[in-house]
C-alpha cells in the first residue's frame, strides 16, 4: 500500500512534464524528421494524403540551392566573427570588473547586463534607427571622426557587421556573468605567488587566468555557438535578410520556406541541417576540450 | 601609490566609457520616444527632445491599439510562468528525490535533447495545434511552454541539496506525497522557484519566432510580434516606434532591476556542469 501511493505520487509529479515534453517536443522532432523526407506543402496542409515520400530529394535540392549555401555562409560568418568577438568582450569586461581597482562594481554589472534582458525585437528596431544612413546617431559620431557616411543596413558589405555589433552589444553581459563566476573560483594565492615571482599583469592573465578559465570558456563557446546558429530576429526586423540576401540566415530561410511559402517538407530539411550543424560543432568543441585537458 | 591611483582612474574611466556606450542606445530610445513626430529625423540627430511630449505613447494606444498586445503579452507571460512552474517543480522534485527504474537514463536523455534547437519542432507543432484548433489562441503559446527541460534541471539540482531526513520526518508525521511537495519542498525551493519564474516570464515576454508563427491576427499578437509588424508600415515614424520599443523593453528591465540577484543566480546555476 505504501509503495502504491508513492508510485501514484510519482506518476502525478512526473506525468504532466513528461507528457508535455513527449507530446510537444519529442513527437514534433520525430515528425519533423519524417516530414523532411516528404513533399509536404500547402495542399498537404488541407489534407495529409497529399504529402508523399520523396526520399532524400529535399536534402539534394537543398544542397543545390544557392540560397541555402548563402544562408549557411551568412550564419557561419555571423558565428565565426560575432561569437569570438562577443566572448572576448565578455572576458575583458569580467576581468576588468573583478579588478581590485574598481568601485561601484554592482552598478557596472547591472548596466552591462541590461541589454541581455531587453526584448530583441525592440532593440533591433532601436538599432535600425541608430544605423540610419542620414539621421542615424552612429553615422553622426563617425562623421565627427571624419568617416564618410556608411549605409549600414543598405550595403551588402556592412549589413552583417551591423548585425554583429548589435549582437555583441546585446549579449556580452550574459557570458560576462559566467566568466565572473569562473574568475571568483580562481584561488587568490595563485596570483600572489605569481606576483612574488615577478609576473606582470599580462603574464598573470595569460599564465593563470586563461588556463584556469578554460572549462568556463568551453562551456561559453558552446552555448554562444548554439545561440548564434539560431540567428533570426535581427535580420527579420532589420533587413528581412537583405540587401542581396547578405543577412539571410538559416533560420530565416527555414521560416520563409515553411511559413511563408508553406514548403514544409523542404523547411523541415533545413531545420535538420541546422540541428546537424549544431550537433557537429558541439561535438568538435567538446573533443577539443578533452584534448586540451590531457 | 600614485601609480595605483593612476591605474584606478584609467580602469574606472574605461569602464565608464563602456557603460555609456552600453546605455546609449537605450537612453536614445527613451529620448526619441518623448519627441514630437519628425524631430528625430533631422540632422544633426538631436539627443534630447526640444520639448517633451507624451504624444507618441498616446498614439500607441489610440492609433495603433497596442494596449491589446500589451495585455496579450502580460497574460501569456504570467500564464506560462504559473503553469510551467507547477509542472517543472513537480518533475524536478521527482527526479531529485524519487527512485524509479530508468531514472538516470531518462534524465540523461532529457539533458542531451536540450541540444535540439526548438526550430526543429516548430513545423509539426504548428500542424498539431492547427488540427487541435489552437492556432491563433492563447493555448497555442501556453501549451508548448508548459514544461521545460531546463526548468526541470534547475529545480532538480536545487532539490538534491534538500536533506532526505526532512522528507522522512514529514512522512513519519503522516504527511502524504503531495503534502510533502507542497509544504516542505516548495518553501525550501523558494529561491530557485523565483529564479525560474523570472527566466520563464522574461523568456515568454521576449519570445518572437513562436508567437509570430502561432498568432495570425494582429489582435492576438504579443508586443514583439506587433512591433515587428509595425516596422514596415511605420518605418518613418521613428518617435512612435521608439515609444513602442520602450513599452516593450521597460517591463522586463524593471523586473530585472527588482530581482537582479535571482536572475544572476540562475545563470550561474545553469552554467554548472554536470
Amino acid at each position: 500500500m505504501h509503495t502504491d501511493s508513492r508510485t501514484r505520487a510519482l506518476v502525478l509529479f512526473l506525468g504532466p512534464a513528461l507528457a508535455a515534453i513527449g507530446l510537444f517536443f519529442f513527437v514534433p522532432v520525430l515528425a519533423a524528421f519524417v516530414m523532411s523526407f516528404t513533399d509536404f506543402d500547402i495542399y498537404s496542409l488541407g489534407d495529409l494524403r497529399y504529402a508523399r515520400f520523396v526520399g532524400v530529394r529535399n536534402y539534394l535540392q537543398l544542397f543545390e540551392d544557392p540560397l541555402f549555401w548563402k544562408a549557411l555562409w551568412n550564419t557561419l560568418y555571423f558565428l565565426v566573427a560575432g561569437g569570438p568577438l562577443s566572448i572576448a568582450v565578455s572576458l575583458g569586461a569580467a576581468v576588468l570588473l573583478q579588478s581590485k581597482l574598481v568601485r561601484c562594481r554592482s552598478f557596472f554589472r547591472f548596466v552591462y547586463f541590461a541589454p541581455v534582458v531587453t526584448t530583441l525585437v525592440a532593440v533591433a528596431i532601436v538599432w535600425r534607427f541608430i544605423y540610419h544612413p542620414r539621421f542615424g546617431v552612429l553615422n553622426f559620431f563617425l562623421s565627427l571622426l571624419g568617416v564618410t557616411m556608411i549605409d549600414w543596413l543598405g550595403d551588402p558589405h556592412w549589413a552583417m557587421p551591423a548585425i554583429i555589433i548589435l549582437a555583441v552589444w546585446k549579449n556580452f553581459g550574459y557570458n560576462m556573468i559566467i566568466f565572473i563566476a569562473g574568475l571568483q573560483n580562481i584561488p587568490a594565492s595563485l596570483y600572489e605567488a605569481a606576483s612574488i615571482d615577478g609576473a606582470g599583469p599580462w603574464q598573470r592573465f595569460t599564465k593563470i587566468t586563461l588556463p584556469m578559465l578554460a572549462p568556463t570558456t568551453v562551456f561559453i563557446t558552446i552555448i554562444t555557438m548554439i545561440g548564434y546558429f539560431q540567428l533570426f530576429a535581427e535580420p527579420y526586423v532589420m533587413t528581412q535578410g537583405g540587401p542581396l540576401n547578405s543577412t539571410l540566415s538559416i533560420v530565416l530561410l527555414m521560416y520563409q520556406q515553411g511559413f511563408r511559402w508553406w514548403n514544409m517538407g523542404y523547411s523541415a530539411a533545413i531545420a535538420f541541417v541546422l540541428f546537424a550543424c549544431i550537433l557537429v560543432a558541439s561535438i568538435v568543441q567538446t573533443q577539443l576540450q578533452g584534448r586540451g585537458g590531457e | 601609490m600614485s601609480v595605483r591611483t593612476f591605474q584606478s582612474i584609467a580602469v574606472m574611466g574605461f569602464l565608464l566609457l563602456v557603460a555609456a556606450t552600453t546605455l546609449a542606445p537605450l537612453l536614445w530610445m527613451v529620448s526619441a520616444s518623448l519627441m514630437p513626430s519628425g524631430q528625430a529625423n533631422t540632422f544633426p540627430p538631436p539627443f534630447i527632445p526640444r520639448e517633451i511630449t507624451l504624444d507618441q505613447y498616446v498614439g500607441l494606444f489610440t492609433r495603433l491599439d497596442l494596449g491589446r498586445n500589451l495585455l496579450n503579452s502580460i497574460l501569456l507571460s504570467v500564464a506560462v510562468t504559473v503553469v510551467s512552474l507547477a509542472v517543472n517543480s513537480m518533475a524536478g522534485y521527482a527526479f531529485a528525490k524519487y527512485r524509479f527504474k530508468g531514472k538516470q537514463q531518462l534524465f540523461k536523455l532529457l539533458i542531451a535533447s536540450m541540444i535540439i534547437p526548438a526550430q526543429v519542432t516548430m513545423l509539426p507543432l504548428f500542424l498539431m495545434l492547427n488540427k487541435m484548433g489552437l492556432i491563433n489562441t492563447y493555448f497555442g503559446v501556453i501549451i508548448p511552454g508548459m514544461a521545460s527541460i531546463f526548468g526541470i534541471f534547475l529545480i532538480r539540482q536545487y532539490a538534491l541539496s534538500i536533506s532526505d531526513s526532512l522528507i522522512e520526518a514529514a512522512r513519519i508525521d503522516g504527511a502524504g506525497d503531495f503534502r510533502i511537495y507542497w509544504s516542505v519542498i516548495l518553501p525550501l525551493c523558494k529561491p530557485i522557484l523565483i529564479t525560474l519564474a523570472i527566466f520563464t516570464f522574461m523568456g515568454t515576454w521576449n519570445d518572437f519566432l513562436w508567437p509570430l508563427i502561432v498568432m495570425t491576427d494582429a489582435s492576438m499578437y504579443t508586443l514583439p510580434v506587433a512591433l515587428a509588424g509595425l516596422v514596415g508600415e511605420h518605418v518613418q515614424d521613428t518617435e512612435l516606434m521608439m515609444a513602442g520599443s520602450v513599452m516593450t523593453v521597460l517591463p522586463v528591465l524593471v523586473v530585472f532591476a527588482a530581482v537582479q540577484k535571482y536572475y544572476i543566480a540562475g545563470i550561474m546555476a545553469g552554467s554548472v556542469k554536470e
